[in-house]
């Protein structure tokens, strides 16, 4: 499989990161580039192979383990937003979403 | 000093022969000499190093403290630091200041080792060569022209250079054992889930782990016993006993079965690789080891199906840098679509953009089933050919890396070629097993050459000891780079 040009455009979208028409070509190919190598994953025959989503299940057969459902963290809201980019009054600031 | 184990600085710790005052000095001066050439170090905080000095020696002095009590420790720049900046190699992070600490930072704390910075490395992990960062390259100290590996680029240059006697790393798909290769020093990835992930910034969740990397085996133990253990905050730690990283190293090579894929030892490794890590072999053999050759057959296919799953769950991690909670934010956005946009457009490399949009794309609507799912089929394939190669073997050894440090800018222009170089340390990578990487000696332009040794799960211990013998017997761990002479 090989993208297009409106493909890189969709991705770009969808991922929310800004290409300029510039640098869309090389991206283009360099991606394409990378889709050839993975291609190879096409041709083997899988089936009746479950899919494998974590390097330990073998060994944890059970799966995800969950916590007990109560509160366990302090509150540190002003601690995180001290890193924030802008915040006001305890909310985070954007742009205006809704005229 | 400077060349000494973990070992040797802590007898001398103990021993009043030096302070970790006048230790950590030491290596801020050897840092300070030489980062402006190596460039190894992103953030460097004497201030706070010798405050972490101080506190060991007042705990030595109490006849307190432990094996590594005083001894500096640089960490990669993906562990969380609380009061010192994080930036993981991005212009995203460049500013950030974490409010807590990562699990890895808290246990060396609690070891009382001293901080003493924070190392270089491919932005967010991605990379082979450490010329991603948002820093600038970290150039090898065996040949300052050539890449000393990535992505833990900075902290295997820093080791080698002898600008801290151990560091720690992040292997997702070869990030801790390709540049210990690649810069002639020891490094061990772990068994997935034996370190834990909190506060370490996420690159493919399913594939990080976090390890060390030092000069010797007999080191790497010592770090493990402060890095390993159960978290409850990371949900794929493993809940085991604590176990003694260092138990078997002075374990016998009697009648180790030695697993040798049959696919490590083929066409497209460099001869001088092959030579050296053949020899190695026959070391051990006669040592009373017994070589059994073994099938990993779907090797070829490791490198696609590594990068079909790191890409897809890259690009879902990094979906958090938003411009809105912490990191980068772009100037004056119209709306919230364009402050994401230029946010990210800004924040992120050329790199890093790649594998985002790859990443959206092998997860996108119509495409997800032939390339995620079928990735994951083949990584189950893919770990099955270990599962089998255990039952006829304790250990497989082959190459860390087809070839040995290649010059800055010679794979830049290709991405593929840069991940193809990843083929021999992905596969334990998506099986989850353990894995180190130790110098097995030179290449005629005379860069180091590492050798893999890969166990079962869980099976460090046993790889730390036969890594162990085999540097009783060698000092290639304790040659020191041309570049950087003591």
């Amino acid at each position: 499989m090989s993208l297009s040009p409106d493909q890189i455009e969709r991705l770009a979208r969808l991922a929310r990161i800004a290409v300029s028409p510039a640098e869309s070509e090389e991206l283009r190919m360099q991606l394409n580039r990378v889709l050839e190598l993975v291609d190879q994953l096409q041709s083997i025959d899988t089936a009746g192979i479950e899919p494998m989503s974590h390097a330990l299940e073998a060994l944890l057969p059970s799966g995800q383990r969950l916590r007990p459902d109560v509160v366990s963290e302090p509150d540190r809201r002003a601690e995180f937003q001290g890193v924030a980019p802008a915040v006001d009054a305890g909310l985070y600031l954007v742009p205006k979403v809704i005229e | 000093m400077l060349n000494a184990t973990l070992a040797e600085l802590a007898s001398a710790l103990a021993a009043k022969r030096i302070s970790g005052v006048e230790l950590t000095k030491l290596f801020l001066a050897r840092i300070a000499a030489l980062n402006g050439t190596l460039n190894a170090f992103i953030t460097v905080d004497e201030e706070r190093s010798l405050a972490d000095a101080r506190a060991a020696d007042a705990l030595r002095a109490r006849g307190e403290g432990g094996a590594l009590t005083g001894i500096p420790i640089a960490h990669k720049d993906i562990y969380c630091t609380r009061g010192i900046r994080t930036t993981c190699g991005s212009r995203m992070l460049a500013n950030f200041v974490s409010p807590y600490d990562a699990h890895v930072i808290e246990r060396f704390a609690a070891a009382r080792a001293v901080l003493l910075g924070k190392t270089n490395m491919d932005e967010f992990a991605m990379g082979s060569s450490n010329e991603t960062s948002y820093f600038a390259p970290v150039r090898n100290p065996w040949d300052l022209q050539r890449v000393p590996g990535g992505s833990s680029g900075g902290s295997a240059a820093a080791v080698a250079a002898r600008m801290t006697p151990a560091a720690t790393g992040t292997d997702t798909g070869g990030s801790i054992r390709q540049p210990a290769a690649l810069a002639g020093i020891s490094g061990l990835k772990p068994t997935y889930g034996a370190v834990s992930r909190y506060g370490m910034v996420a690159f493919a969740s399913s594939l990080d782990q976090g390890g060390p990397l030092a000069k010797s085996a007999a080191d790497l133990a010592l770090l493990m016993n402060a890095m390993a253990g159960h978290d409850t905050r990371d949900s794929t730690s493993v809940e085991r006993p604590a176990e003694d990283y260092t138990r078997s190293l002075g374990h016998s090579l009697a009648g180790l079965r030695i697993g040798l894929p049959r696919e490590y030892f083929a066409a497209g490794v460099e001869p001088d690789v092959l030579a050296r890590v053949r020899e190695t072999v026959a070391w051990f053999e006669s040592q009373g080891a017994r070589p059994v050759e073994i099938g990993l057959r779907n090797t070829r296919l490791a490198v696609p199906v590594y990068y079909v799953l790191a890409l897809a769950e890259a690009s879902s991690n990094l979906s958090r840098f938003d411009g809105v909670r912490y990191g980068h934010r772009t100037s004056d956005p119209y709306d919230l679509l364009d402050l994401y946009r230029r946010t990210r457009a800004e924040g992120f490399g050329a790199e890093v953009k790649r594998r985002i949009l790859l990443g959206t794309y092998v997860l996108s609507h119509g495409y997800y089933d032939a390339y995620y799912l079928q990735a994951q089929k083949v990584r189950r394939l893919i770990a099955q050919d270990f599962a089998q190669a255990y039952r006829e073997c304790d250990v497989i050894m082959g190459p860390t890396a087809p070839g040995t440090a290649f010059p800055i800018g010679a794979k830049s222009a290709d991405p593929v070629q840069m991940y193809l170089g990843d083929i021999f340390t992905v596969p334990a990578s998506l099986a989850g097993l353990p894995a180190l990487s130790v110098p097995c000696g030179f290449d005629s332009r005379g860069l180091p050459v590492g050798l893999q040794i890969t166990g079962n799960h869980f099976a460090e211990a046993t790889l730390l000891g036969v890594a162990h013998r085999y540097q009783q017997a060698h000092d290639w761990h304790l040659r020191v780079p041309k570049e950087t002479p003591l």
